[in-house]
């Protein structure tokens, strides 16, 4: 076929290398942003407990996640709702990579960014909004909280609240634990959940 | 009830989902600029490159699930490349002394470059040669693009890798001229 044969002839133009590709997927994500069609910016950030993906509207941080439940399928979920226009875009992530690293660097103890709540609806929001009045270094059992939320009777949906939290880590859902004392499930594992609670306890 | 499981928010049944943008930038990035690079050169094709994902970006919401992205993008980066020609064309200042054209290259007149003798080549053959043999797009898709028939459009880049079989001369070094 003469066609391969014929391409084969294109392969002695110039190659786009990958530095160059890099140039203007960095303008893009600029010019898009700019432009107010960069709905969901995300980038990933290096921490002691694994690289977690952060994801930002134009209103605030939308998501945090953890390795575990797989950065990809994360970013898939993130198309469907919320929207397709999704770019590796640093620049909006700043000051939330900022304060995680100043959190894991036991430098900052609580967090000051805007927060968008789109994944998080009801009851379950409900709950998330409450997360930050349990302060570092403190727990509070699934219990403590449905009371503190006004359904005592709630702890399960507490539970299951704190186990979708779209933004763990910076809505502290590692402080609510079971009350005999065992750690409950978490959204990036146990040993996650460990690793957090011991570094507000240092 | 606060405490019954929720139902969740209007769950569209049997939407494919789309991918978010990022991966079609990374799927088809470099293919758009080489296409970029092959019918305007390297100075333009930034620019093309940077005017074609900025606008799928903001359709790409509206683009059907099913859609031939590739082709979607090249039919943007053809329209995008028209602009940056007239733009360019625009701001070209006429000179007094017209520059030499750069050197032929070597003295059997065939052009080293293989770049340079793509640029050569008319405006139409650069672009069948370019969606067709870079882009992967079959004849059908190119002429929808460029406009005329599958014909013309098969025949334009048909001439096109013929004049580019003679002006360059490829990985073929002709015996006795390696002085």
């Amino acid at each position: 076929m003469t066609m391969n044969h014929d391409a084969d002839l294109l392969q002695d133009l110039p190659a786009v290398t990958e530095a160059e590709l890099a140039v203007l997927r960095d303008r893009l994500a600029e010019r898009a942003d700019a432009e107010g069609v960069l709905d969901v910016a995300y980038r990933t950030l290096d921490t002691p407990v694994g690289t977690l993906l952060l994801a930002a509207t134009g209103a605030g941080l939308v998501r945090v996640a953890y390795p575990v439940e797989g950065h990809d399928q994360v970013l898939q979920a993130l198309a469907a709702r919320v929207s397709p226009r999704i770019l590796n875009a640093p620049r909006r992530l700043d000051p939330a990579a900022r304060e995680i690293d100043e959190y894991f660097a036991g430098q900052r103890r609580t967090f000051d960014l805007p927060l968008d709540y789109r994944l998080a609806t009801g009851f379950r929001r409900k709950v998330l909004s409450y997360l930050p009045v349990i302060g570092y270094g403190d727990t509070a059992s699934y219990a403590t909280v449905a009371a503190a939320v006004g359904s005592p009777r709630a702890f399960r949906a507490v539970g299951t609240a704190c186990a979708t939290n779209p933004l763990p880590v910076v809505l502290p859902c590692h402080r609510v634990i079971k009350s005999g004392g065992d750690l409950g499930r978490y959204r990036g594992g146990p040993a996650a959940k460990r690793l957090l609670l011991d570094l507000e306890a240092a | 009830m606060t405490t019954s499981r929720s139902a969740g928010p209007g769950r569209l049944p049997h939407v494919t989902p789309k991918t978010p943008f990022e991966a079609v930038v990374a799927e088809h990035g470099a293919t758009v600029l080489r296409v970029c690079r092959a019918v305007l050169g390297p100075a333009d094709a930034d620019d093309a490159w940077s005017e074609t994902f900025l606008a799928a970006l903001k359709a790409y919401p509206r683009l059907p699930a099913d859609a031939n992205v590739e082709a979607w993008l090249v039919t943007i980066a053809h329209r995008k490349a028209i602009d940056v020609t007239r733009a360019a064309a625009r701001r070209a200042v006429p000179v007094a002394d017209v520059p030499e054209p750069p050197a032929a290259g070597p003295a059997d007149g065939r052009d080293i470059d293989l770049a340079g003798a793509l640029a050569a080549l008319p405006r139409r053959q650069r672009e069948a040669v370019a969606y067709h043999y870079l882009a992967g797009l079959p004849y059908q898709d190119v002429a929808a693009i460029t406009g005329g028939s599958t014909d013309a459009a098969r025949r334009a880049a048909a001439d096109g890798i013929a004049r580019l079989r003679k002006t360059y001369p490829g990985v073929v070094i002709p015996d006795g001229e390696n002085s």
